[in-house]
């Protein structure tokens, strides 16, 4: 497409001040693309392990968790496993919150500048809150 | 008609007719995931433990079976709709831009097909090899 290149183009990031509607309108972007590749590639390999038989998901789940003695584990999980989950737990519950927050501006509502500064912190201080206490709820069994 | 920027060009040439399909049934796939996501969760964690007889226990039970199903084509639909966006956000080059999305396209699909596949067989034989 042609274009004129002296016409002045949209500042990009390192231009603005940061504020929390701009923060988690990125994390938006970004945790839907690591839940997308993520838990796509967890949720599949969980799935077919499954499907192929008892044998298969044995193989899949010695992956996931550690051996006896083993110094890096969380709970019952080996580290990177652990690691992965653990972003993909945040990832969701950041993903979700700040979707039910677009939802909620797509009627319309939530454009006043303190109401939209209040619920951008929210969604983020309880997106990291769930992350936690879901990882409380698991480790505590 | 001017020539200068691209809204000067389409000015004055109507609606394409067909711009708000992919921004609602990405709302709809939202809600879906937004029903879905949290029953999932709730599922694995309520379940005593994830070997292979509790899980595929649970996964044949058809209720399971079908929302999982269900969770499957929302989310995979929903994510081949947002990367798609982000594609055509940053790949501007028009010929990266079409790779990109065929090469998005076809491993959606072909990744939520073998979800669907996977899920059907445990479902109809209890997860029986």
């Amino acid at each position: 497409m042609a274009r004129n290149s002296n016409r002045p183009l949209s500042p990009h990031l390192q231009i603005w001040r940061w504020g929390p509607a701009m923060l988690i309108s990125i994390l938006h972007r970004a945790t839907g693309t690591v839940l997308s590749i993520g838990g796509g590639v967890m949720l599949i390999a969980w799935l077919v392990a499954l499907a192929s038989g008892q044998d298969t998901y044995a193989q899949f789940m010695d992956c996931m968790l550690a051996d006896e003695g083993n110094a890096l584990q969380i709970g019952r999980l080996n580290i990177i496993p652990f690691i992965i989950l653990f972003g993909i737990s945040w990832a969701f519950f950041q993903h979700m919150g700040s979707g039910v927050r677009h939802l909620v501006l797509d009627i319309g509502a939530g454009y006043e500048l303190h109401t939209n500064r209040f619920w951008s912190i929210a969604v983020i201080v309880g997106a990291a809150v769930a992350t936690i206490a879901l990882w409380a709820l698991i480790l505590a069994r | 008609m001017g020539t200068g920027t691209g809204i000067g060009r389409v000015r004055g040439l109507g609606s394409a007719k067909s711009g708000a399909h992919h921004w609602v049934v990405h709302r709809f796939t939202a809600i879906g995931n937004l029903l879905l996501a949290p029953w999932l969760l709730v599922s694995l964690v309520r379940l005593p433990d994830l070997g292979f007889e509790t899980v595929t226990a649970w996964l044949s039970s058809p209720f399971s079976a079908v929302a999982m199903l269900l969770f499957v084509v929302s989310t995979f639909w929903h994510l081949r709709m947002g990367l798609q966006v982000v594609i055509e956000d940053y790949v501007h080059d028009e010929g990266n831009k079409f790779a990109s999305l065929l090469a998005l396209n076809f491993s959606v699909i072909a990744a939520a097909t073998l979800a669907v596949i996977s899920i059907l067989k445990i479902a109809v034989t209890g997860g029986a090899a």
